[in-house]
């Protein structure tokens, strides 16, 4: 099998960020529970990290000349603080939509509907 | 048929990148919020080796740290005190997962082309004994092979080098050490871009700011979440 002979590039990490982010936004779409919404967040946002991370690494591309260098790990640094600053705010509001409201179900959360 | 000697920078790959995307559809199928916050541990974990793989080690190593063991704690403490009775598992109707399904599948028949449309990202180093030889593709081809490559019999054909070694040397050119480039670039100092062409070096400024303002940012938003998340005194 001549697959696992050749070197992986840029491409098979795109593959799997990619997979991570539809993952994602689909977890958005469909969970019912606050805390699935937040989960698939956090997968979208991996997954960008992955690309990110593929487009700094000067080792996956045969024109290693214009990889992207360190910025994209840097990004993906600032990334990985942002989704932990996310994750405490959503975290601290579900918490307390369930305090004030005895539930996670976001299609409850309709108050605001004008 | 020719057997070529396995890569094991493919292998690994391979199986990080089947973990991680097999447990992130886990989350999306499951319905059973604990097992999906698990899913996700081991999804972003795999995301972690694929990070290492890449030669990001600094990065790799806070993935680890900074999410799956803060913001996935977090995220289980939230489904620790949330998790009662009708709140385990939520459904979603069938008509949405068709919706879904079907949003998911275009996404990917576009995502999935567009990763594979440059020629330099797929990352072919065979391609060079047919192709017209330029200077590197030789360099790479005329390396030292290591000893194992080197007892195949003649008729086999040069396996594909596994890195960019262009002085022949056996070890790739471009080591993976990041955290000290990594940590003078967040306080504006780029040691890496020393020596780069002075025509790319306007782009290649330092990341003190933005630093600076995830920090104050980090700071207040974890504030702000423990103001909102307090107990209340409820006043009778």
């Amino acid at each position: 099998m001549s697959f696992f002979s050749q070197p992986v590039g840029v491409s098979h990490f795109l593959v799997v960020g990619a997979v991570l982010f539809v993952s994602g936004v689909v977890c958005m779409a469909v969970k019912r529970n606050a805390l699935g919404v937040l989960m698939g967040i956090e997968l979208v946002l991996n997954g960008a990290n992955v690309n990110f991370v593929a487009f700094s690494s000067p080792f996956l591309r045969s024109d290693n000349a214009y990889a992207l260098g360190l910025d994209g790990q840097l990004i993906s640094l600032f990334v990985i603080v942002l989704a932990a600053a996310e994750a405490a705010v959503a975290l601290a509001i579900t918490l307390n939509f369930y305090n004030n409201h005895s539930t996670v179900d976001v299609d409850r959360a309709d108050e605001l509907k004008g | 048929m020719t057997v070529h000697p396995i890569n094991w920078h493919t292998a690994f790959f391979m199986l990080y990148a089947v973990v991680a995307c097999t447990f992130g559809v886990a989350v999306v199928v499951s319905s059973n919020i604990v097992r999906m916050a698990l899913y996700l541990i081991v999804s972003l974990g795999a995301t972690a080796g694929l990070f290492f793989l890449a030669g990001a080690d600094f990065v790799g190593a806070m993935q680890l740290f900074i999410y799956v063991g803060g913001t996935l704690v977090l995220l289980i403490f939230g489904v620790m005190l949330t998790a009662k009775g009708p709140f385990i598992s939520m459904r979603t109707s069938g008509g949405d997962w068709i919706v879904a399904v079907l949003l998911s599948g275009c996404l990917m028949a576009l995502l999935v082309p567009a990763a594979f449309s440059v020629a330099s990202w797929r990352n072919e180093r065979h391609a060079a004994v047919d192709a017209e030889p330029d200077d590197s593709d030789t360099a790479v081809l005329a390396a030292p092979r290591t000893v194992a490559a080197a007892h195949q019999p003649a008729a086999t054909e040069e396996p594909p080098a596994p890195f960019i070694d262009d002085n022949g040397d056996g070890i790739p050119d471009v080591q993976p050490k990041t955290a000290t480039a990594l940590g003078l670039g967040l306080l504006g100092a780029r040691v890496d871009a020393i020596d780069a062409k002075p025509e790319m070096r306007p782009g290649m400024s330092g990341y003190l700011l933005p630093f600076e303002l995830i920090s104050v940012h980090l700071l207040v938003v974890l504030i702000g979440a423990a103001y909102l998340a307090r107990a209340k005194r409820r006043v009778r």
